[in-house]
């Protein structure tokens, strides 16, 4: 909630003495909610005054930066309202030890584990090093990680000094800080501003992180990430823990917890179990996931929920139209057609590229609307297709006159042939069976 | 007020939403007390809160179910075939399963043969079938159409009808095809399932359209359309939320509880594609299933049809912890 012109001249000394470069104090308050001048400008407000009127300026939640990838931000309780605009991320443990070459494997491993889908590649977003002995043996380990793999890293460890000993290897990649909790926040918070690293806080008990909270901004932090322990509490009270976060701080705009919420799932609970609480944080107001391990076969369809959650409901997502070439087509290539729906040409596209059968796709513009879909709104009619044909000059491009279209809308085959001339094919439904169908048509 | 162990003083008041509006308590299922024969009576929706956050309001238990189709297309997945085994092509002996070895606590009966287009099974042969489930298994019954509205309006006539006084829901009734369900199921004191498709709007308007043609609105029960994760989920996902907010708020024409067929997971082929890089895929397939039920959880679902039985059995812990 920006403060109003007047919001801001009420908290003003009132001198109109003109040394902030205006003549009078309402004129500068207005200047100042314009955001076109510096409160610093005028020597004579209060010090209680620049608080108040700095964080009522700052958003509700605050965006850290854990390495390059920025956590938080949310402005929201429901995507629809607007959009989540920092996706969760995920960090999968690595403990100290272990041997270094094994180490060096799943530092490797993570670092590998990605997936591109649809355009976009998601996966493993950060490493959490886990002390479980002393200082030298950690910063060996965060060396090891460090060299090994190029995702930031959460330096896990009670111990100031361990964690010390990692972030003299690897401050420069702003790693985060696991956990300032009560016996350490204070010498925590002091690392945390030395090395110019976020800081992650931890309790069990809401009232004892919002004092966390406290102690670390009087030490001058300002990136922080809360933990309640939620990874450990009831289901039931997580999800409402989650919640309340939430809502203390996008519409209470309660200030010591204006940042984003964490899990750690390192608790000795099973990968399914860590899979599910992890769906429920990414659907509900996590910022980031620590997991003790995560298998392909569930991060994967996490990486996909998550990607969904986070897409913007204002923007469908497309991609241009036009015709595309799927291996190496040439003058006897098929020609098939298809929505600019993301999700729909990413998948035909690699159905084609499976099949082996180089091709042409031609893909309509349905205003980013998958087949079925831009079908039942009127947006995939034969006109389109024909206009589509005749704007990217495919007559040009082959010697045939031959069009495979979706078997979903097999009903537009005769008006279509009409419209173009063209031989009009009707395809399979799902485009999973392409592989098989256009090495059949390619054969006979 | 908190005095903290630093001696920081501060306020953390915990945030309420005090909802005005309550979502309907439909009843799914009679048991013999009522004239009918279910061992059970499932209560879908009752809420006045959003899901699980019983901090502050009277929260629902959503019910678990699980699909039973009358006839396998060949796409149907046979990771399923495999787990559930033979009785998958005797709709009687997979709907006993369902309850008896899976723990669902109804079944959903799709009766996709009855489709002109398809084997086209008379209505009569349809609710002969209904009849013979209703007899065999006890639980609560969903009985589903093949979606050609011309056939199920007969089909419900008749299979509403073999089915009188068990309380089952009727799926599903759209905006332009209500009438024929809306009467099979008022004259045979079912529920109606009232289908939209991902749209505030139109789940509003059809709500409206069939409470004024005389369906109780705690006789309704509404269908939004799911979408599987990474296939149109977001959209399913805000949409149901959307309702349920608008329930919540005192929109009386978006109270009705929510149903989702959590099938559709299985629409997204990446969800049990053979490939090593994704990971096994029993494993990925039943997780993707999951995921897609627990987004629905979130949104506000009231009752869930599920294809997997082991997913059944993750729901069912899921929802015993978000109740507790
Ligand atoms: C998400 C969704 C939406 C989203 C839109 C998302 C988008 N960007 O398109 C929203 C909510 C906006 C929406 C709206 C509507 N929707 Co809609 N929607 C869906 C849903 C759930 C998923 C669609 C999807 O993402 N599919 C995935 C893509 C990849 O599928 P696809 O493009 O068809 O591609 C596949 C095949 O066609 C084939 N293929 C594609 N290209 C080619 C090419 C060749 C050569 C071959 C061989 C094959 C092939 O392979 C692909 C992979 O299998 C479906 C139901 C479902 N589960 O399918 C309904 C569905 C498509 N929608 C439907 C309807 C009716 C509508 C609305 C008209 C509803 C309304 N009354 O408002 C509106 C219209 C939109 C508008 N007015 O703006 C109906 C269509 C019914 C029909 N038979 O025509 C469906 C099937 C739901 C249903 N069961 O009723 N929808
Ligand atoms: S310098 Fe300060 S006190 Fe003087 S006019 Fe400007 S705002 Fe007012």
């Amino acid at each position: 909630m920006p403060m109003t012109a007047l919001d801001i001249f009420k908290l003003l000394p009132k001198k109109n003495c003109g040394e902030c470069g205006v003549p009078t104090c309402l004129a500068f308050a207005m200047m100042l909610a314009n955001k076109q001048a510096e409160l610093t400008k005028c020597p004579y407000v209060s010090p209680d005054v620049v608080e108040q009127l700095e964080s009522s300026a700052s958003p509700p939640m605050r965006t850290v930066k854990v390495g390059n990838i920025e956590i938080g931000g949310e402005t929201e309780l429901f995507r629809h309202e607007k959009k989540f605009f920092n996706q969760t991320a995920y960090a999968l443990i690595i403990e100290d030890d272990v041997d270094d070459q094994r180490i060096v494997e799943r530092a490797k491993k993570l670092d590998a584990m990605k997936y591109e889908r649809i355009g976009i590649v998601s996966g493993v977003d950060l490493i959490g090093v886990k002390a479980k002995g002393d200082a030298q043996r950690f910063s060996d380990a965060v060396t090891l990680v460090n060299d090994n793999s190029g995702l930031p890293l959460v330096l896990m460890s009670e111990d100031p000094e361990v964690v010390e000993s990692g972030l003299k290897v690897v401050s420069k990649s702003k790693p985060l800080i696991y956990a300032g909790s009560t016996n350490n926040c204070a010498s925590m918070a002091k690392l945390a501003k030395e090395y110019a690293c976020p800081l992650a806080l931890y309790a069990d008990d809401i009232d004892e992180l919002v004092s966390l909270s406290e102690v670390a901004k009087s030490e001058g932090i300002e990136d922080i990430v809360l933990d309640l322990n939620l990874g450990a509490k009831p289901l039931r009270q997580t999800l409402e823990w989650l919640t309340i976060l939430r809502r203390l701080s996008v519409k209470k705009l309660f200030r010591p917890l204006g940042f984003p919420v964490m899990i750690n799932l390192d608790n000795g609970a099973d990968v399914e179990t860590q899979a599910i609480r992890a769906a429920i944080g990414t659907l509900k107001y996590t910022s980031l996931i620590i997991f003790k391990d995560l298998d392909p076969a569930r991060l994967y369809p996490l990486t996909t929920l998550r990607t969904n959650i986070y897409t913007d409901p204002q923007a469908l997502i497309q991609v241009n139209p036009g015709l595309y070439e799927i291996g190496k087509p040439n003058r006897n290539s098929p020609v098939i057609v298809t929505s600019n729906f993301s999700l729909t040409y990413f998948t035909v596209a690699s159905d084609i590229e499976a099949s082996k059968v180089p091709a042409h796709l031609l893909v309509v513009d349905t205003e980013g609307l998958s087949v079925m879909t831009a079908f039942a709104a009127d947006k995939f009619t034969p006109e389109k297709i024909a206009e589509t044909l005749t704007e990217y000059k495919v007559a040009d491009k082959v010697d045939h006159r031959k069009l495979i279209i979706p078997g979903m809308i097999a009903m537009l085959k005769m008006k279509l042939e009409e419209l173009t001339g063209w031989e009009v094919i009707v395809g399979v439904k799902d485009s999973s069976a392409l592989p098989k169908y256009l090495k059949e048509l390619s054969n006979g | 007020m908190v005095v903290s162990n630093f001696g920081v003083t501060v306020m953390v008041a915990i945030p309420k939403e005090n909802w005005s509006g309550k979502i309907k308590e439909v009843a799914f299922g009679a048991t013999d007390d009522e004239g009918g024969t279910r061992d059970r009576k499932l209560r879908l929706g009752g809420e006045t809160t959003l899901p699980f956050l019983a901090f502050e309001g009277a929260v629902s238990r959503p019910a678990i179910g699980m699909e039973v189709i009358d006839h396998l297309g060949e796409d149907y997945p046979q990771l399923i075939i495999d787990e559930v085994g033979d009785v998958i092509r005797d709709p009687v002996a997979w709907a006993d399963a369902c309850v008896n070895i899976y723990g669902a606590d109804f079944v959903c009966l799709k009766l996709l043969s009855t489709n002109p287009e398809e084997e086209n099974i008379s209505a009569e042969d349809a609710a002969s079938l209904v009849s013979t489930v209703l007899k065999q298994v006890k639980a609560p019954l969903v009985i589903q159409g093949s979606g050609d509205y011309e056939k199920d309006s007969r089909v419900f006539e008749i299979c509403g009808e073999a089915a009188k006084g068990e309380q089952c829901l009727l799926a599903r009734a759209e905006q332009d095809g209500y009438k024929s369900v809306a009467v099979a199921a008022t004259a045979n004191d079912h529920a109606v399932v009232a289908f939209s498709n991902i749209d505030v709007n139109i789940a509003k308007q059809l709500n409206i359209m069939l409470t004024e043609f005389g369906v109780p609105p705690d006789h309704i029960v509404s269908d939004p359309l799911m979408a599987g994760v990474g296939f149109g989920m977001e959209y399913a996902y805000s949409a149901m939320e959307r309702i349920k907010l608008a329930g919540l708020v005192g929109d009386k024409m978006l109270q009705s509880p929510m149903i989702a067929d959590i099938s559709v997971a299985w629409s997204a082929k990446e969800a049990y594609r053979i490939d090593a890089n994704l990971g096994d895929e029993r494993d990925r397939a039943v997780f993707w299933e999951v995921a897609t039920a627990l987004a629905a959880l979130m949104a506000g679902a009231n009752a869930l049809i599920l294809r997997h039985p082991k997913s059944v059995a993750i729901i069912r812990n899921v929802v015993d912890e978000l109740v507790g």
